[in-house]
C-alpha cells in the first residue's frame, strides 16, 4: 500500500485524502518508513518530526471524517529547507552559529502551509546560510545525491532536493539566491521553481542576499509546483518588498495546468550552450525538438551581458550578505565564545568559531566591496551590470515567451571535486544566477539522463510575474516525456 | 600683549525622538520605562528572518519638521543600512538615510536676548531607528535592553553657522518648540526625547593671521545646560590650548569629548576621529520613499502657526512684551488657548496675565494643559471682562479662575455666590469713606502733609475703608475718592 501512496503527486494524495480513500496518517507513516530507512545514507534532513507531523495528519484526519472544510494541501507531508523559521524544533541554517537557535516565530510561507493544512515533516539540509552550490558547506550535515551517493545533491537546498528524489517528503520547499532551487532540483532529477522576486514573501526567511532571495517549491510534478506556489505566493505587510496582489494576482496555477501555450516563441541562446557538457548540450537540444514537434518557433538572441552575471552576483550577494550575517555576534543569541576576553572578543572569536569557511569568504568579499574606496568600483559597478542584464531579459521577453537553456552546464558532480576551487563552485552557478539577478522566475525540468545515468535539469525562464504561463509552457515538455517520473534505486 | 580676536564656530547635531504610536520598522509601542526587553518583537531584536516595514506616521512627522525647518523635501528618498558593531544594536546595523535625506538646506530663525533674529542653516534631516541601551550592572559583564531600540529618531544638522554657547541653547530651545508645536515629538528632555552632539572649534585672529583650532565633537548631551555650559568650556579650553600649543586643525585631528554633568568639563573619549568606515548600502529590505505632490500636499495641512511666528504676533498684534509672548509660545496648547480667548474678547495682557499667572499654574499642578482645565476661552474672556470693569479685583479673578476649574458655572455667578464682586458704587463707597476719616484725624492730617508719612497714611485709611467692606470695594474708585476728598482740604 504505502508504496502506491509514495507515487502519487500532491494533488493526487490531497484529493485522496479529502475523498477519505487514504489516511494522512497513513502517507505520513509512508514517507517516515523512508526517512528512516534511508535517510542515514542520504543525509537529506537535518530534523524530523515524526510525531508533531502524525498529530497534525490525525488533526487532518479528524477534520475529514467530521466534514469539516480542509486546505488545499491537506494531509500532504512537506519537508522545508531549513533557512526558513519555524517555532517548532531548531531554525540553523545549516550553520554551527544558529545549532541550537530557536525562532520565537513562524515564516509567513510555514504559517501558509499550515493554513493549508499541510503537515510539515521536517527541515532540510543545505549549504550554510544558503552560501553553496553542493550542500557541502553545511556545518551541520553531509548530504549525498540519492542518484550516486558519491556525488553531491547540488545546492544550497540540497537536503530538500534529496528528500523529494528519495521520495521521503512529497514536496519541499527551498531558497534561491543564484540557483538554489534549480540547480539542486536539476541534479536530483526533480522539478524546481523560483518565483519572481516578491511573488513570495521572505519574513522568516533567513537572509542570505535580500534582494535576490526568494522561496520557492522543489517537487516531483510541474503541476505540483503550480499547486505549491498557489499556497505560498502573496503579498504579506510584513514583507515590503513583497508584490500588491493587484499587480500580480495570485490564484490556483495548477487550475489550467494542462494547457499547452498556443503560439509559444521560445527563445535560446546560442553562445550559452559553449560552456556547458555535450551531454547536457544534447539533452536540451532534444527538448527543443520536443517544442518545434509542440508548434512552437524557436528563436536565437543574444544575451550580450550574461556572462558577467557571475561577477556581478558574488559582488551584490555578498554585500548584502556581510551586513545580513553581521546580527549573528554571540551577543544576543546563537553561538558565543567561552570567556572572551572583552566584547569585541565575544564578536570576533564567536564568529569565528562557528562560521565556516565559505561563509567567511563571502562575509570577507562583501565586506570589501562595501567598503569606502572600493564602493563605485564593485557594488556600484555591479548594480549597473545588474541594469543590463535584466535589460538582456526584457529584450528577450519582447520577442519570446520565454528563452530556454541548461540549467547547470554540468550533472552532480563528486564530492569534494570542487571544494578546494571556490571559483570552479561558483562557474556551476553560470545558467542561474541571471535569473536572480532579473528577478524573472524560472524553473528546472528532467529533461534527460546522461552516461552515468545522472539527472540532466532543462531550465525554462520567464518574464515578470508570469510564472502561470511558465509551468504550462513546462508542462508541455514534461507531459511529453517521462523524465520527471523516474527515481533513484537506493 | 599680542592682539588675539577669536569666533567660536558651532554646528550642532540634534535627535529628535518622534511621537509615533509605535517604533519606525515594527509594531511595537513606544512606552517609556517599561521593564526592560518587553517592548520587542523579532524585527527590532533583529532575530534572523525578520523584515523592517516603514512607519509611515514617522515620514510624515519628519516631512513636517523639514517643511517647518525651510528644508527642500526629497521627492525620491530611501533607506541605507550603517554598519557597526555594537552590542545595543542587535542587528549590527542601524537603518538610516545616508545620501538621500528626507530634507535638506533649510534654516532655522531663533530669537536673539537683543530681540534680534538669527538665521541658522540647516544641512540635513534625516530618519533613523535608535539602538537600544547597554546597562552597565555590577561584576564582569553588561547587559543590553532593547525596549529603545527601532524608536525613530529624526537627526537634524546645522550647518556651523552658530557662535556662542548662549546660541546653541537658543537654538536647542527653539527647536524643542517647534517640534513640540507640530506634535512630532514630546521632547522630553528628562526621557531623552533630544540628544545633541555639537561640533565645536575656534577662528582666531592673531597678528593679522587667522588661525582655525582643532574641531572637537562632544557626544551625548541630553540637558540645555549640558549643551550650553559644555560648548562655553570648550571654547575656553581650546582658546587655552591653542594660545599653549598653538595647534590648528588638520585632517585627522579632530577629537570625540564627552561631558562629566559633575566635574563639569569635557573629557576625551578617541584621541583621533578614525575615518570610520560605516559601509552604507540602500537597504534592500525596503522599498524608496517616493514622496508626491498629493502626499506633500495632505502632509502641508498638518503644519502650523510657527512658536517664533505666534510669539511676534502677539507682541505685534496684542502689545504683550516679548517676555510674555515667548512664555507664552512655549507651550502649543497655552499659546491657542490664549489666542483663542483674546479673539473672545478681553484685554490681551489681563488675559495673559490670567493665562501665565494662574492658569499655568494650576495646569502644572494637575499636570495637563492649561487648555484642559475645563475653562472654555469665552468663559475666560467674561472673567477676564470682569476685572477691567472694575466688577472684581485681579485678586478675586484668581480665587473664581480655580473656582472655575472645578464648576461649570459663569464667573459672573461664582463672582456672586462668593461674594466677590466689587462695591463700585460712588455714593455708597463715599459714606464708608467719610466715616474712616471722621474715625482718623491723625492719618488725615499725615495724608495731607505731602511729606514722607502721606504715602503711608493713605495706605492706612484706604486699608481701613477695605476692612470695612470686607475687601469688596474698588479700590480704583475709593482711592478715586480718598485723593478728592483730602485734596479739598477737610
Ligand atoms: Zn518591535
Amino acid at each position: 500500500m504505502s508504496k502506491d501512496i509514495l507515487k502519487l503527486t500532491c494533488r493526487e494524495l490531497r484529493d485522496s485524502i479529502a475523498k477519505g480513500e487514504i489516511k494522512s496518517s497513513e502517507a505520513v507513516s509512508a514517507v517516515f518508513e523512508r526517512i528512516e530507512k534511508y535517510d542515514g545514507q542520504i543525509g537529506a534532513y537535518l530534523n524530523t518530526y515524526k510525531n508533531d507531523a502524525l498529530g497534525k495528519a490525525k488533526e487532518v484526519d479528524g477534520k475529514i471524517s467530521k466534514g469539516k472544510s480542509i486546505g488545499v494541501l491537506a494531509g500532504v507531508p512537506i519537508a522545508v529547507k531549513d533557512v526558513l523559521c519555524t517555532t517548532f524544533g531548531t531554525t540553523t541554517c545549516g550553520s554551527k552559529i544558529l545549532e541550537n537557535f530557536h525562532s520565537p516565530y513562524n515564516a509567513t510561507v510555514i504559517e501558509k502551509l499550515l493554513a493549508a493544512d499541510a503537515v510539515i515533516i521536517g527541515k532540510t539540509n543545505l549549504d550554510e546560510f544558503a552560501m553553496g552550490s553542493s550542500t557541502e558547506n553545511s556545518g551541520l550535515k553531509k548530504t549525498v545525491n540519492p542518484w550516486d551517493k558519491s556525488r553531491v545533491p547540488g545546492g544550497s537546498s540540497g537536503g530538500s532536493a534529496a528528500a523529494v528524489a528519495a521520495k521521503m517528503c512529497f514536496a519541499a520547499l527551498g531558497s534561491d539566491t543564484g540557483g538554489s532551487i534549480r540547480q539542486p532540483a536539476s541534479f536530483c532529477g526533480i522539478t524546481g521553481l523560483k518565483p519572481t522576486y516578491g511573488r513570495v514573501s521572505r519574513y522568516g526567511l533567513v537572509a542570505y542576499g535580500s534582494s535576490l532571495d526568494q522561496i520557492g517549491p522543489l517537487t516531483a510534478s510541474v503541476g505540483d509546483c503550480a499547486l505549491l506556489l498557489s499556497v505560498i505566493a502573496g503579498h504579506d505587510e510584513r514583507d515590503s518588498t513583497s508584490v500588491d496582489e493587484k499587480m500580480a494576482p495570485v490564484y490556483d496555477f495548477s487550475a489550467e495546468i494542462d494547457e499547452p501555450l498556443k503560439n509559444l516563441k521560445i527563445a535560446v541562446v546560442p553562445q550559452l550552450f559553449e560552456g556547458a557538457d555535450s551531454e547536457v548540450v544534447n539533452a536540451v537540444k532534444g527538448a527543443i525538438d520536443i517544442y518545434k514537434k509542440l508548434g512552437a518557433e524557436i528563436i536565437e538572441i543574444k544575451m550580450p551581458h550574461f556572462e558577467y552575471a557571475i561577477a556581478a552576483y558574488y559582488l551584490i550577494a555578498t554585500a548584502e550578505a556581510s551586513s545580513n550575517l553581521a546580527r549573528y555576534d554571540g551577543v544576543h543569541y546563537g553561538h558565543r565564545t567561552k570567556n572572551p576576553a572583552d566584547y569585541i572578543e565575544v564578536y570576533t572569536k564567536s564568529r569565528n568559531e562557528a562560521f565556516g569557511q565559505e561563509v567567511k569568504r563571502r562575509i570577507m568579499l562583501g565586506t570589501y566591496a562595501l567598503s569606502s574606496g572600493y564602493y563605485d568600483a564593485y557594488y556600484l559597478k555591479a548594480l549597473k551590470v545588474r541594469n543590463l542584464i535584466r535589460g538582456d531579459f526584457t529584450a528577450a521577453f519582447q520577442k519570446a515567451d520565454c528563452v530556454i537553456m541548461p540549467t547547470s552546464p554540468t550533472t552532480a558532480f563528486k564530492i569534494g571535486e570542487k571544494t578546494a576551487d571556490p571559483l570552479q563552485m561558483y562557474l556551476s552557478d553560470v545558467y542561474t544566477i541571471a535569473v536572480n539577478l532579473a528577478g524573472v522566475p524560472a524553473i528546472s525540468i528532467p529533461c534527460g539522463f546522461d552516461k552515468n545515468n545522472l539527472p540532466i535539469g532543462l531550465q525554462i525562464i520567464a518574464s515578470a510575474f508570469q510564472e502561470e504561463k511558465l509551468l504550462r509552457i513546462a508542462r508541455m515538455f514534461e507531459s511529453q516525456t517521462d523524465f520527471h517520473k523516474r527515481r533513484p534505486e537506493l | 600683549m599680542t592682539n588675539i580676536d577669536y569666533k567660536v564656530i558651532v554646528g550642532l547635531e540634534i535627535h529628535v525622538q518622534l511621537a509615533t504610536r509605535t517604533k519606525m520598522f515594527c509594531g511595537c509601542e513606544l512606552i517609556f520605562a517599561a521593564e526592560p526587553n518587553s517592548r520587542v518583537c523579532p524585527v527590532c531584536l533583529g532575530l534572523p528572518g525578520a523584515l523592517p516595514v516603514m512607519n509611515k506616521q514617522a515620514v510624515e512627522f519628519a516631512i513636517l519638521t523639514a517643511l517647518s525647518l525651510n528644508c527642500k523635501v526629497a521627492e525620491f528618498t530611501k533607506w541605507d543600512r550603517k554598519s557597526y558593531y555594537y552590542p545595543d544594536l542587535p542587528k549590527n546595523y542601524q537603518i538610516s538615510q545616508y545620501d538621500l535625506p528626507i530634507g535638506s538646506t533649510g534654516f532655522i530663525e531663533i530669537p536673539l536676548p537683543d530681540g534680534k533674529v538669527k538665521k541658522i542653516r540647516i544641512r540635513r534631516v534625516h530618519l533613523e531607528e535608535d539602538a537600544g541601551k547597554n546597562i552597565h550592572s555590577e561584576g564582569n559583564f553588561s547587559q543590553v535592553d532593547l525596549n529603545r531600540a527601532g524608536t525613530p529618531l529624526l537627526e537634524i544638522v546645522t550647518e556651523p553657522d552658530i557662535n556662542s554657547a548662549e546660541e546653541v541653547r537658543l537654538l536647542a530651545i527653539e527647536l524643542q518648540r517647534i517640534v513640540r508645536f507640530l506634535g512630532v515629538s514630546e521632547a522630553d528632555m528628562q526621557k531623552g526625547h533630544m540628544r545633541f552632539e555639537p561640533n565645536v572649534n575656534l577662528h582666531i585672529k592673531k597678528d593679522n593671521n587667522e588661525y582655525k583650532t582643532p574641531i572637537t565633537e562632544i557626544k551625548n548631551l541630553n540637558s540645555f545646560k549640558a549643551l550650553e555650559k559644555s560648548v562655553a568650556f570648550e571654547a575656553q579650553r581650546q582658546l587655552a590650548e591653542f594660545l599653549d600649543s598653538g595647534k590648528v586643525m588638520q585632517s585627522g585631528n579632530k577629537k570625540t569629548l564627552g561631558w562629566d554633568d559633575i566635574r563639569e568639563v569635557t573629557v576625551l573619549q578617541r584621541e583621533k576621529e578614525e575615518a570610520h568606515d560605516y559601509r552604507y548600502f540602500p537597504d534592500p529590505d525596503l522599498v524608496p520613499v517616493v514622496v508626491n505632490k498629493k502626499w506633500l500636499v495632505e502632509i502641508k495641512t498638518k503644519l502650523c502657526e510657527l512658536p517664533l511666528t505666534m510669539q511676534n504676533r502677539f507682541v505685534s498684534e496684542y502689545g504683550l512684551s516679548d517676555y510674555d509672548a515667548g512664555v507664552l509660545t512655549a507651550d502649543k496648547a497655552a499659546a491657542e488657548f490664549f489666542d483663542n480667548t483674546v479673539k473672545a474678547g478681553g484685554d490681551a495682557k489681563r488675559i495673559c496675565n490670567l493665562v501665565t499667572q494662574t492658569g499655568l499654574k494650576i495646569a502644572n499642578e494637575k499636570n495637563c494643559k492649561v487648555s484642559q482645565l475645563g475653562i472654555s476661552p469665552q468663559k475666560l474672556a467674561e472673567l477676564a471682562k470682569m476685572v477691567e470693569a472694575g466688577q472684581i479685583s485681579a485678586t478675586a479673578s484668581v480665587t473664581i479662575f480655580e473656582k472655575m476649574t472645578q464648576s461649570e458655572s459663569a464667573p459672573q455667578q461664582i463672582a456672586e455666590s462668593l461674594n466677590l464682586l466689587q462695591k463700585s458704587d460712588e455714593g455708597e463707597l463715599e459714606k464708608i469713606v467719610d466715616e474712616v476719616i471722621a474715625a482718623n484725624p491723625q492719618a488725615v492730617e499725615d495724608a495731607k502733609s505731602g511729606d514722607k508719612k502721606s504715602k503711608k497714611a493713605n495706605g492706612f485709611l484706604m486699608g481701613q475703608v477695605m476692612q470695612k467692606t470686607k475687601g469688596t470695594a474698588n479700590p480704583q474708585v475709593v482711592a478715586k475718592i480718598l485723593s478728592s476728598k483730602l485734596n479739598k482740604g477737610i
